[in-house]
C-alpha cells in the first residue's frame, strides 16, 4: 500500500467517520423532491382552499376566507356527495377484505410453492392493462346489452340490469382494487409459521377458533395496510363514477373536477380536496387506535 | 432389534384385514396395546420416500429418542404420530386404540415444536392456557392447571411476558408448559433444544427427564445429537434413509451397534476384521503407545495424522501401514504421563478383541451398506 493518501481516500474516511453525513448525502436529493414538488404543491393546495373567486372576472381573490368550506358544510348537495364517496369506499374496502382473505390464505398456506408464484401473477396481470380499458371491459360485461344479461337471458335466468347504478360501481371498484388488498393479506400470511398453525390444531382448536385468535390478530396490519389502499383509492376516484355510475353517482373526486375544469373555480376545488384528505387522515387515525399498525 | 426374527402377516382384530406385516418377536408387545404402536409405515413425499414401512413399539412412560442425521425420516415420522401428515401405508395405534384417521387433537398427543411456536400475541399464562381455553375449561380452573404446569418449569414469575421478552430457553420452559397442560399421553419433541447453546442445553436435558419423571408419561424425542440421546433415552432408534437401523437401550447402541452406520452415528468407531467376522471397535478401547505391540494384544502400527485436544481425552487419528484409517482416543491424566504425539510420529495401536462387538450381518439389519469401511484393516 502507498503512503501517499489521496483526497478520494481522505474523503472515503471522513464519510466513513460521520455515519450522518453518508445519511444525509443519500437522503437530500429525494427529500428535495419530496419538500419541493409534494410538500410544496400540497401546502399551496391547502392554502388555495382559504381563497375565493370573483364571480364577475373569474380571477382568484387572495383574501383568507372560509366561504368554500361554508358552501360545503351547508349545501346538502355536497353532503350527499360526501357520504356517498365514503360509504362506497368503505363498502368496496369490506368486500375486498372479505375476498382476499380466503384468497390469500390459500395462496401463501395452501398453494404448492410453483402454483403460487402462478396465482400472484395471476393476482397483478390486472394491474398491467389500461385502468380505462379494464372500467371499458366492466361496461361491455354490465350494459343492458353486454356480456351478463345475454348469458343470463341464454341460461333462462332472471336478467339483472346494474349498468349505470351505484351497484356497477361497486362490483368494478372491488374488482378494480381487489389486487391492492390480497397482496398485503398474503404477505401477513406468509409471515405466520405454520407451525403455529398446527400448534393451534395440536391443541384441540378447530378452524374458526383459531382464525380469530391467532391469524386474525398477526394479519390485521396487513388488511389495514389493503384497507388503505382500497379505501383511499376508491375515495380518491372520478373516473369510474364517470363512465359505470349512472346519472346521480358523483363522487368528490366529480365534484372537484367540476369546480376545477367546467367552473374555473380552484379554490372551490382546493376545499374539497382538503376534505378528502382529511377522511383520509381520519381514516388513518382510526387504524392507529385500533392497534392496527403495533407491531407484533 | 437385536434378535433375528420371521415376519408375521398381523391381521387387524376389528376388520380380519391385513394391515401390515411385522415381525413375531413384536407380537406379544402388540397385544398389551398399552403404548405406542406403528406397523409398516410409509409416507412419501412426491418420489421420495421419507418413511420405509416402520414398525415400532414405544412403552408406555418411556423416555424414547428417534436419533438420526437429517433426513432420516425421524421427524417426518413425529409428524406422522402427531397428526400432522397422513401415513400412505400402516397403522399407528395409541393404546390399543387405532388413531391413524383421526386429527392431532383426538389423539391424546401434544407437540412441542423446534421454534416453540408460542404465539407472539398472547403473553406466557395466555400462551398455556390455550389449549384449555379451546376446550372450554372454567376460568377458575383454567388458572389454577396454568399456575401448576408454570410451576412445573419453573416459569411462574414470567407469566405476564410475552415471548419476545424471554430467551431460548425460557421460551422452550413455556412450549412445554402449553404442551403438558393438556395432559397428554405422549409428548413429542422435535429436537427441541436445538436452537440453545451447549450450557443451556445440557441444563435443559436434565430439566427435560425431571419433568418426563414427575409426570410420568411418555416421551417421544427427536433429535440428531447423538450425545444427548444417549444421556436423555430410556430406549432410543436410530433412523437412516427412512428405516429404523437399531433400537435399544443406550448402552446397548453404544456397545453393540447393529450396523456399521449405527456405529459410525453413535459415538465415533473402528471397524476392524475379526476372526469371527466384521467387528466395531471404540476408540477408547485402543491403546496408543509408541513402543513395540506388546505380547498377545492385537494391533496396527501406522502414522498420526491429526492430533485432538478435547479436555478430558485426546484423539488421536492413525494412518495404519495398510492404508486405514483408526480414531483411538486416550484420557489426560494429571500425571506427566502424557505421550508427546504429533503428527507424523510413529505409533503402535492394540487392542482386546473382548472389546470389540462383531457387527450384524446384513440381513439381520435389514440395511444395505454400500459404503466401504471406514476403519477396517
Amino acid at each position: 500500500m502507498s503512503t501517499r493518501v489521496t483526497t478520494r481516500e481522505r474523503l472515503g474516511a471522513a464519510l466513513w467517520r460521520r455515519p450522518w453525513l453518508r445519511g444525509a448525502l443519500i437522503l437530500s436529493p429525494p427529500l428535495m423532491w419530496f419538500l419541493v414538488v409534494y410538500l410544496a404543491s400540497l401546502v399551496a393546495l391547502l392554502v388555495t382552499a382559504f381563497f375565493s373567486v370573483n364571480s364577475l372576472t373569474g380571477n382568484v381573490v387572495y383574501q383568507w376566507t372560509w366561504s368554500n368550506f361554508s358552501q360545503i358544510f351547508t349545501q346538502s348537495v355536497y353532503e350527499t356527495i360526501i357520504l356517498r364517496t365514503v360509504i362506497m369506499a368503505v363498502l368496496v374496502t369490506i368486500t375486498d377484505a372479505l375476498i382476499a382473505l380466503p384468497f390469500a390464505f390459500f395462496i401463501a398456506k395452501i398453494a404448492s410453492r410453483r402454483s403460487r408464484q402462478a396465482f400472484l401473477a395471476l393476482v397483478f396481470l390486472p394491474l398491467w392493462a389500461s385502468y380505462l380499458a379494464r372500467v371499458y371491459a366492466w361496461i361491455n360485461i354490465l350494459s343492458n346489452h353486454g356480456v351478463l344479461p345475454s348469458l343470463e337471458s341464454h341460461l333462462g335466468l332472471p336478467v339483472t340490469n346494474v349498468a349505470y347504478t351505484n351497484v356497477a360501481m361497486w362490483i368494478v371498484f372491488s374488482y378494480l382494487w381487489l389486487p391492492f388488498m390480497i397482496v398485503p393479506i398474503y404477505g401477513a400470511f406468509e409471515r405466520v409459521p405454520d407451525s403455529f398453525l398446527e400448534a393451534s390444531a395440536d391443541l384441540g382448536a378447530g378452524a374458526w377458533f383459531t382464525f380469530r385468535q391467532i391469524l386474525m390478530p398477526m394479519i390485521l396490519p396487513g388488511i389495514v395496510a389493503g384497507s388503505i389502499f382500497t379505501f383511499s383509492l376508491t375515495l380518491g376516484d372520478f373516473i369510474t363514477p364517470l363512465l359505470i355510475g349512472g346519472s346521480s353517482s358523483n363522487f368528490i373526486g366529480n365534484a372537484i373536477y367540476d369546480s376545477a375544469i367546467n367552473g374555473g373555480d380552484l379554490p372551490f376545488a382546493a376545499a374539497l380536496a382538503f376534505v378528502s384528505i382529511a377522511i383520509m387522515a381520519l381514516y388513518l387515525l382510526l387504524a392507529r387506535l385500533a392497534g392496527a399498525f403495533e407491531a407484533i | 432389534m437385536a434378535t433375528p426374527s420371521t415376519r408375521t402377516r398381523f391381521v387387524d382384530a376389528t376388520s380380519g384385514r391385513v394391515v401390515s406385516e411385522t415381525r413375531a418377536s413384536e407380537l406379544d408387545v402388540i397385544t398389551s396395546g398399552q403404548g405406542i404402536l406403528l406397523r409398516g409405515i410409509t409416507k412419501r413425499f412426491g418420489s421420495q420416500e421419507a418413511v420405509s414401512d416402520v414398525d415400532l413399539e414405544v412403552y408406555r412412560g418411556e423416555f424414547f429418542t428417534m436419533l438420526g442425521p437429517s433426513g432420516s425420516g425421524k421427524t417426518t415420522l413425529l409428524r406422522l404420530i402427531a397428526g400432522f401428515e397422513v401415513p400412505d401405508k400402516g397403522t399407528i395405534s395409541l393404546r390399543g386404540v387405532d388413531v391413524t384417521g383421526l386429527p392431532p387433537y383426538q389423539r391424546g398427543v401434544n407437540t412441542v415444536f423446534q421454534d416453540y411456536a408460542l404465539f407472539p400475541h398472547f403473553d406466557v399464562a395466555r400462551n398455556v392456557a390455550y389449549g384449555l381455553r379451546v376446550r372450554h375449561v372454567k376460568r377458575a380452573e383454567i388458572d389454577e392447571r396454568v399456575q401448576a404446569a408454570l410451576e412445573m418449569v419453573q416459569m411462574t414469575e414470567f407469566a405476564a411476558r410475552r415471548p419476545a421478552q424471554l430467551s431460548g430457553g425460557q421460551r422452550q420452559r413455556v412450549a412445554l408448559a402449553r404442551a403438558i397442560i393438556n395432559e397428554p399421553q405422549v409428548l413429542l419433541l422435535d429436537e427441541p433444544l436445538g436452537a440453545l447453546d451447549l450450557k443451556l442445553r445440557q441444563e435443559m436435558q436434565v430439566e427435560l427427564k425431571r419433568i418426563q419423571r414427575q409426570i410420568g408419561i411418555t416421551f417421544i424425542y427427536v433429535t440428531h445429537d447423538q450425545e444427548e440421546a444417549l444421556t436423555m433415552s430410556d430406549r432410543l432408534a436410530v433412523f437412516r434413509s427412512g428405516r429404523i437401523e437399531q433400537i435399544g437401550p443406550p448402552t446397548e447402541v453404544y456397545e453393540r451397534p447393529a450396523t456399521e452406520f449405527v456405529a459410525s452415528f453413535v459415538g465415533t468407531s473402528n471397524v476392524i476384521e475379526a476372526p469371527y467376522g466384521r467387528a466395531v471397535l471404540r476408540p477408547e478401547k485402543i491403546e496408543i503407545t509408541n513402543g513395540p505391540l506388546a505380547e498377545g494384544r492385537d494391533g496396527a502400527t501406522g502414522q498420526v495424522i491429526d492430533v485432538a485436544y478435547l479436555g478430558m481425552v485426546t484423539r488421536y487419528r492413525v494412518r495404519l501401514d495398510n492404508g486405514n484409517t483408526m480414531t483411538a482416543a486416550r484420557q489426560n491424566s494429571s500425571g506427566g504421563s502424557q505421550l508427546a504425539l504429533t503428527p507424523e510420529s510413529r505409533v503402535t495401536l492394540s487392542w482386546d478383541l473382548n472389546d470389540a462387538f462383531p457387527l450384524m450381518s446384513h440381513s439381520d439389519a435389514e440395511t444395505q451398506l454400500g459404503e466401504p469401511a471406514k476403519g477396517a484393516i
